[in-house]
């Protein structure tokens, strides 16, 4: 990229941040204390039974046990529908990962990857019911939980909450809804992180070494970190916040993305002999991107839905910053492509949305508006850097989930280090390193990044290893060239289409990719390298 | 009997098929093929790799006429598909040594 536009992308960005600066601190000192809205609600009930007038100068009623009885459960009711609503939301989001990673792949491997973003809910629900839930959140030490571990079955009364709540999965009790609303809910974001590793090892994995990972990384890895720092362990208790998860789900689906990339090698005929690197574009841009617009509907249950309380104060304001991330740094990735690359590359905006929804995850709670949007666009940047910068080191992701979710999941974590002021959500994060908290929130975020991406890092490859050499994880090449969907499936996507795979020269309607496929691979072919 | 082939760009395929039928060509084949002449193609990149556009999509027409008609079928598809523009496309005529009907089991010149 020549200095003169590297000028101009420093010139925007330092606008943008300009702005930001200058709005960003007098938004938060209009930005209302959430714990009122629900003192509205409760206070005439409260009179009501009292029969007396309402103190003004009361400080906000407290929820306890007996408001519970005395209003009739309509809270808890509310709280629950919302949690549900947003937890089939969030579901829904594995429609949308399957159809933006099958899109982004080849066509004659559409089934395998189906096969795996549909099992891999299947794998996940099991998992975390017989064991992940209560490694998570049952009480144990600071690193697992060990009470409650099998299906669900600890002692338990919720919707209990705080010292109301008496049963074994205490890191949860801050929450007033029952327990299978609270499994359903915490059990679709397991889920989330164990389909982000589908995309990394796409185009050539064994669906049967994937279909056991996923058991592995929702029953233990998954659980395990999440334990750290949602259910009361040594990230928690130092001081860490990841709101609905750019660290806990995010970043945790990456780093064993990131193992298993490594430990399966790139795709055939995707990096040449001399160090050239070549596309090997996907089959259907339109699937892609319906599968993006899905993803962000989805994770407008996601964050939101991470108060898993119909918090009127907190939802609308934290979907507003999930869609202001996701649409800034769906415009950053736009124009970094378009100045980089020199054409705004489609999929390089798709990835751009979705780096920003996951960079916003764990702040969303925590930050202003101006702010998301600053993350957004920080993360829109670092997206199309992150991609390119894979494919220099020889490390094949065919949809960039390890740009997405690893590295976006980082920054949106230690961005809650940045950009948290303590008047969104109170005495949780304390204001961040921008809003003179100083630098100790920044720090323990810091602290549980590492943490987790060391502990997730080293024992995925360790699962993938022994894969690998119990059963093997990588298809053979004649497979691979064939595709994997007769391989591993007996299946073929779409039948009706003669495949690049099985013909040498082209019958299908002919498409800048398939000519770019069919060119890569006539050179590849005469060249001897494949 | 000769065999004629035409390769030419695709959106020409209706405007050649109409011009063979005025022709009294009664049947033909096409294939959607990809190819380059003189033309020269163009790189593009692709999340950042860099591929070349050589090879651009054409259609190939496929007939089989009897030896007399060879040379006004061919007029019939060089006015119907030529642009003026490069990459028009290429007829190659060539020589058939046998055409069979699978239906009645006719040869030569009458199973055209």
């Amino acid at each position: 990229m020549n200095p003169g536009k590297m000028l101009a992308a420093i010139l925007s960005l330092s606008v943008v941040l300009g702005m930001f600066v200058m709005t960003g601190r007098s938004a938060a000192q209009v930005a209302p204390a959430p714990g009122t809205e629900p003192a509205k609600v409760e206070a005439p009930a409260a009179s009501a039974a009292e029969a007396k007038k309402p103190d003004p100068g009361a400080a906000p009623a407290q929820f306890t046990q007996g408001l519970l009885e005395q209003i009739g459960g309509a809270k808890v009711a509310m709280d629950t529908m919302w949690t549900l609503i947003a937890g089939v939301l969030v579901f829904f989001m594995n429609l949308g990962f399957a159809s933006v990673e099958s899109g982004l792949c080849r066509a004659k491997n559409t089934v395998t990857i189906m096969a795996k973003n549909f099992i891999v809910f299947a794998a996940s629900s099991v998992a975390f019911l017989v064991l992940g839930w209560g490694l998570m959140f049952g009480d144990g030490n600071s690193f697992f939980g060990t009470q409650g571990l099998w299906f669900v079955g600890g002692a338990d009364n919720s919707p209990a909450m705080g010292d109301a709540y008496k049963g074994v999965y205490s890191s949860i009790n801050w929450t007033g809804v029952p327990l299978w609303t609270k499994f359903f809910f915490q059990l679709v974001f397991a889920g989330t992180a164990a389909t982000i590793v589908s995309g990394a090892v796409a185009e050539r994995i064994r669906f049967g070494a994937f279909y056991i990972f996923s058991f592995l990384m929702v029953g233990l890895i998954y659980p395990i970190t999440g334990h750290w720092i949602w259910g009361g362990g040594w990230a928690a208790k130092l001081g860490m916040f990841d709101f609905a998860g750019s660290t806990v789900v995010h970043s945790v689906g990456g780093w064993a993305a990131l193992a298993g990339a490594i430990a399966l090698g790139p795709r055939i005929g995707k990096y040449s002999k001399d160090g050239k690197v070549l596309p090997l574009p996907g089959h259907s841009i339109a699937l892609a991107t319906l599968g993006v617009f899905v993803l962000w509907f989805g994770w407008f249950g996601f964050n939101p839905g991470s108060t898993m309380a119909a918090d009127a104060g907190a939802i609308g304001r934290i979907a507003v910053a999930t869609n202001t991330a996701a649409a800034a740094a769906a415009i950053a990735a736009s124009i970094t492509a378009w100045l980089l690359l020199g054409k705004p590359d489609l999929t390089m905006i798709l990835n751009g949305a979705l780096a920003g929804l996951v960079a916003i995850t764990a702040p969303c709670a925590f930050v202003s508006v101006p702010s998301s949007l600053v993350i957004g666009l920080i993360a829109g940047v670092l997206v199309v850097l992150s991609v390119l910068f894979f494919d220099k080191i020889k490390v094949d992701d065919p949809v960039g989930a390890i740009s997405v979710h690893l590295v976006c999941g980082v920054f949106g974590t230690l961005s809650v280090g940045l950009f948290a002021q303590d008047v969104f959500t109170p005495n949780t994060t304390g204001n961040g390193l921008f809003f003179g908290g100083g630098a100790g929130l920044l720090m323990a975020q810091f602290a549980g990044v590492a943490g987790v991406g060391l502990f997730v890092f080293v024992v995925s490859l360790i699962f993938w290893k022994i894969l690998a050499s119990t059963m093997g994880i990588r298809v053979s090449s004649e497979e691979e060239i064939e595709g994997l969907d007769i391989g591993e499936h007996g299946n073929i996507a779409y039948p009706d289409f003669v495949s690049m795979a099985t013909r040498g020269s082209s019958l299908m309607s002919s498409s800048v990719a398939a000519e770019a496929t069919s060119a890569v691979r006539a050179r590849e072919l005469s060249k001897g390298t494949i | 009997m000769k065999m004629v082939e035409a390769i030419v760009k695709p959106f020409k395929l209706d405007e050649v098929k109409e011009a063979l039928t005025k022709a009294g060509v009664q049947g033909m084949t096409v294939e959607e093929v990809k190819g380059f002449g003189r033309q020269k193609g163009h790189t593009e990149l692709y999340r950042g790799a860099e591929y070349s556009v050589d090879f651009l999509p054409k259609v190939k027409i496929q007939i089989i006429v009897p030896d007399d008609k060879a040379a006004t079928v061919v007029q019939a598809i060089t006015d119907a598909a030529r642009t003026g523009k490069i990459g028009d496309g290429k007829i190659f005529v060539s020589t058939v040594e046998e055409v069979i009907r699978i239906r009645t089991g006719e040869k030569g010149p009458d199973a055209i």
